[in-house]
Order: C-alpha cells, then structure tokens, then sequence
C-alpha cells in the first residue's frame, strides 16, 4: 500500500527554483534511498515533505494532502524528520529532548534506549554535552518518539566516526527488520545505503531521473548521476 | 562554598516561614507587611517566570495582568463596600468582599486578555515582541488613568480587607498566610509544569521554533496556553498586591512595574524555581533598607543588576549553586 505519494513536485526558495519535478512512491515498511550529488533537490525534497518550504505538485500520505497542512501537522500525520546537522534541544537533557517529542505508540524512552544503548548512559546529560554520533542518535530517538510511519533521515551519519557510523547502520538494520516503518534516507555512502535500501530515487538538478529497486541500480547509472 | 540548589530552596521557604513568626513574636507587624509584598511580588515573577524563564519570551508589558488582578479587586471591593451594583451593559451584578471570589475573577479576566495579546503579540519575537507587549500596558496604563469612574489617576481606596473564610485577614499574619500558601501552590505547579512534556516542549520551542515543528508540536500553541498561564498567575498576585494596600491605581499597569518584575527574576535566576523569590526578597529588602538612607536607592539596584548580568548570568541562585542554567 502507498504511504507517500510524490508526483511532479516543484518547490523554489524566493524566486529560485530547486525542484523542478520530483517523483517518488513509498510504501509502509519500505526503505527508500534518496540519491544525488549535493544541490541535485535532495534536502529540497525532504522540506517540501515537511512542508518546511512551499511546493507544488502532488504530495499525499496515506492519501491525504500535506500542501493542505502546516508543519507541525505533518509531523503528527507521522512523518519523522532526523534533519541535517543533528539539530537537538541543546539546553535540554537527552530524557528531556525525547519526552519533549513523545507521542503515543510502539516507540517509548526503553525502546529508544533499548535501540541506542549509549542514550540510557547519558539520560541525564544535556544535548549540547553529547558528542556527535551521540547527538545524531538522539536526533534518531527523538524522531521515533514522535511514532512515525515514515521516518526520514537526511546525512544522518555525517562527519561521524567509523564505530559510530557502524552503529547508526545497526540500528537502521533492526529499525528495518523489527518494525513497519517506511524509510527515507539521504546518505554519502552507497555501499551502506544499498545494504538497508530496497529502492532508490535519484534526483538530477531538481528532478527524478532514476528510480527502481536497489538491486537494479547499475554501477554506469550510479557513476553517472551520482558520480561514485 | 557551592549550596545544593534543593537546599537553597528549602532555606528560602524555611526563611519565609521563620521571619513572619519571629515578627509576630517581636511584635514587628510592619516586618510582615514587608515580606508579604516580597512574597506577591514573587508570586507575580513566578508567573512571568514561565513564559520569560521556561518559553524566553520577554514580556515587557505583564503589568496588564498584575493590574487586571488589582482593578479586578477594586472594583468588585468598591461596589460591595458601596452598595452599588456593578454595571455590565447587558446585565448588572453586586461587588464582592470574598477573596476567592475575587481571585478567580482576577485570573479569569487575566487569562482571557492574555489569549487576546498574545495572539497578536505572539507572532513577533525579540524586540517586536518586547514592544508590542509594551505597547498593550502603555494602552491599560492611560486607559486606567482616564477612568474617571474608578478613580482616574488617583486611584481607589478600599477600607477594609477583603474576607477570607475561617481568617481574619485584617491581621498581618493571617493575610500573609495567605499569599505564602498561594506562593507554594504556585511554585509547586511551576516545577511540576516545567518537567511536564508541556514545559520540555515550551523549553525547546525558546531553543527553536522549526525544529519543534518537526516534531509534531505546535510553538504558536505551546506559547500562547504559556502566555495565558503566566498571565493568570500575575492577575492573581496583582488582586492580592490591591488587597495587601487597600488601594489600586494606574501604577499597577505600569511599564516600570513591568521592568521591575523582569528585574526580580534576573535577580534571582532566570528559569530557576527560586529564582523570583530570591529576587523579590532582595528587591524588597533594598527597597527598604537603602531606601531609608537614601532616595536613590534605584542606583544601588541597578548596581547590583549590573554586577549579575555581568558576573553571575544565573542570577543569585546561580552564583550560589554555581550552576548558571535552569538546569539542574
């Protein structure tokens, strides 16, 4: 069944245009790789799917419009956005930053910490005293509180060591084994992003220029529109 | 040497308890009338705590509220005491002498003009939000001023104590009861709403409204049942601060009494639980022992502001438990 719907979206910053026709289909449960080189729409996408910033075009989830809804109401529609650079409630706790988001469903503070471990050590530390993977999985943890069916992560490992790239990765794995939920995820690194995705969508200066299943991506394809 | 914040706390309340009795049995009843406006003022700070410590949102304007509450109390003490019947335009009704009365009369009015000013006031922030909130207590200010029917500039005088069931609030001791158990109550709902999941959202909403979005939760919402608590809360201590002189008049709406409640908090720590008591305390106590000495005890006042913003960014109760955060 499709959750996310995205036909011949077009979104612009002021009078500058960045998505010129994206199209993308997700059904629950799904991982979805969301490709590109840097500036190709990618993070463009994920902000017109969180109504973050104007777009036209379709956009529907479970069937309902989010052009119709602020951001705040997309969220609670059950999208879950991990955005770029981390970005957690510095002056608030780790406990803090996930109660803060908490909404009713599977996700609860012993799942999250259960997931991440390294949260359960820190409960009481604040945001802005993590290191970075640590943030990142709070940024995660934070994301599923808000029990969403589709979680999206945009760079989610980033600037993070091996180890802790490792763990993300696991976690994304058992996010995908144990759970229904449908994931969209914008990464650097192919060969991690090819062992969780089941599609990929690439995007080539604001359009969709490839979309299929994971297995079908062609290294030719991937050289030429994602230059590894 | 470095308190424990819990003990700092502990040790205000206890100072609370203990300075009053010692007054009653040193027959120093003007010391009770002191602590008693240290505790509403404190009371009133508490209030704005919530939306400047817990939501940063600087309201220069929350005078409306500790006026709204005095008016409130005025006007309804006025007509009992007169006789006279309230007139609404649609329907009329009698004053009232009781307390409780008056408080949830206070504080509904307070709550409902909150909706209203932050609704318009809240679609700003920074110095737009500082002005406009500004701008609203200048409006109830001349407004209050120009109210020839409840005093005008001059103010209303009410002779006699409002009535409280069971007390004799014509005693110093019995009144300050009163707005000491009122302060609990209050800082007790400050602490339990500022660990809520409200309070951790209103927290994260200072930090950043758009990530709050991306979260499901809604900053306008979140600020705006803040604003509306907040402001009933000075509405109730601005109903007890008439009752504690028998007197309300335009002052009440001032921007300076405004300033004078960002002050306290400042003072004492901003965000912290204690941190307005401690401010009003040390307010009041400079109010009166400088004031003694000299008329321009408000340099020594702005000394020692000066000294905390530039020193102790945690306010007193940072400087003694020498953690500068809200967070404890």
């Amino acid at each position: 069944m499709t959750l996310l719907r995205i036909e011949n979206l077009t979104a612009t910053y002021g009078v500058s245009q960045a998505l010129f026709g994206v199209d993308l289909e997700m059904s629950e449960g799904q991982v979805t790789a969301l490709m590109g080189r840097n500036g190709m729409g990618k993070t463009t996408t994920v902000k017109a799917i969180c109504r973050m910033i104007r777009s036209e075009g379709t956009l529907t989830l479970d069937g309902q419009d989010l052009h119709a809804l602020p951001s705040h109401k997309v969220a609670r529609q059950g999208v879950g956005l991990v955005p770029e650079g981390r970005r957690c409630f510095a002056d608030l706790t780790v406990r803090e930053n996930l109660i803060a988001a908490a909404r009713p469903g599977y996700w609860s503070l012993g799942r999250v910490t259960d997931l991440f471990p390294r949260l359960a050590e820190r409960q009481t530390q604040r945001a802005v005293s993590l290191s970075g993977g640590e943030q990142q999985m709070l940024a995660i943890g934070r994301a599923l509180m808000t029990n969403p069916r589709l979680l999206i992560l945009d760079e989610a490992t980033e600037g993070l060591a091996p180890i802790v790239r490792q763990e993300i990765w696991a976690a994304l794995h058992r996010l995908r084994q144990e759970t229904n939920v449908a994931i969209l995820l914008i990464d650097k690194s192919i060969k991690e992003l090819a062992s969780v995705s089941d599609r990929a969508v690439i995007l080539e200066r604001g359009r969709t220029v490839w979309s299929g299943k994971m297995d079908e991506l062609t290294s030719d394809i991937s050289e030429k529109y994602v230059g590894v | 040497m470095r308190l424990n914040e819990r003990y700092l706390n502990a040790v205000m309340i206890v100072g609370l308890l203990a300075l009053p009795l010692w007054a009653v049995v040193a027959d120093q009843p003007f010391t009770i009338t002191l602590v008693t406006r240290a505790v509403i003022l404190a009371l009133a700070a508490v209030g704005l705590n919530i939306i400047l410590g817990i939501g940063g949102m600087v309201s220069f304007g929350h005078a409306v509220f500790f006026g709204i509450g005095g008016y409130a109390m005025g006007i309804l003490a006025y007509h009992a005491q007169t006789y006279t019947a309230l007139d609404l335009g649609l329907f009329s009704m009698d004053g009232t002498k009781s307390m409780p009365m008056i408080w949830l009369v206070a504080m509904i009015l307070s709550a409902i003009v909150a909706v209203f000013i932050g609704l318009l006031s809240l679609r700003t922030s920074g110095v737009y939000f500082i002005m406009i909130t500004l701008a609203f207590g200048q409006m109830f200010f001349y407004f209050a001023i120009s109210w020839a029917q409840y005093g005008g500039e001059d103010g209303l005088s009410i002779y006699v104590r409002n009535d409280f069931p069971g007390l004799n609030t014509l005693a110093p001791i019995q009144f300050y009861t009163i707005c000491f158990t009122l302060l609990c109550v209050v800082l007790f709902l400050f602490a339990r709403l500022q660990a809520s999941p409200f309070g951790l959202a209103l927290n994260a909403a200072r930090q950043t409204s758009v990530r709050v979005e991306t979260v499901g939760l809604n900053p306008m919402q979140l600020k705006l049942l803040a604003f509306v608590i907040s402001g009933a809360i000075t509405g109730l201590a601005g109903a007890l601060f008439a009752d504690l002189n028998r007197f309300v008049s335009p002052t009440m709406f001032s921007w300076q009494l405004s300033g004078e409640l960002i002050v306290l908090i400042i003072i004492g720590g901003v965000g912290r639980l204690m941190g307005p008591v401690i401010g009003a305390c040390v307010f009041v106590a400079l109010e009166h022992f400088l004031g003694e000495l000299t008329d321009f005890w408000h340099v020594y006042l702005g000394l020692v502001l000066l000294c905390i913003v530039l020193f102790g960014r945690g306010g007193l109760t940072g400087l003694l438990t020498g953690k500068e955060g809200a967070h404890v």
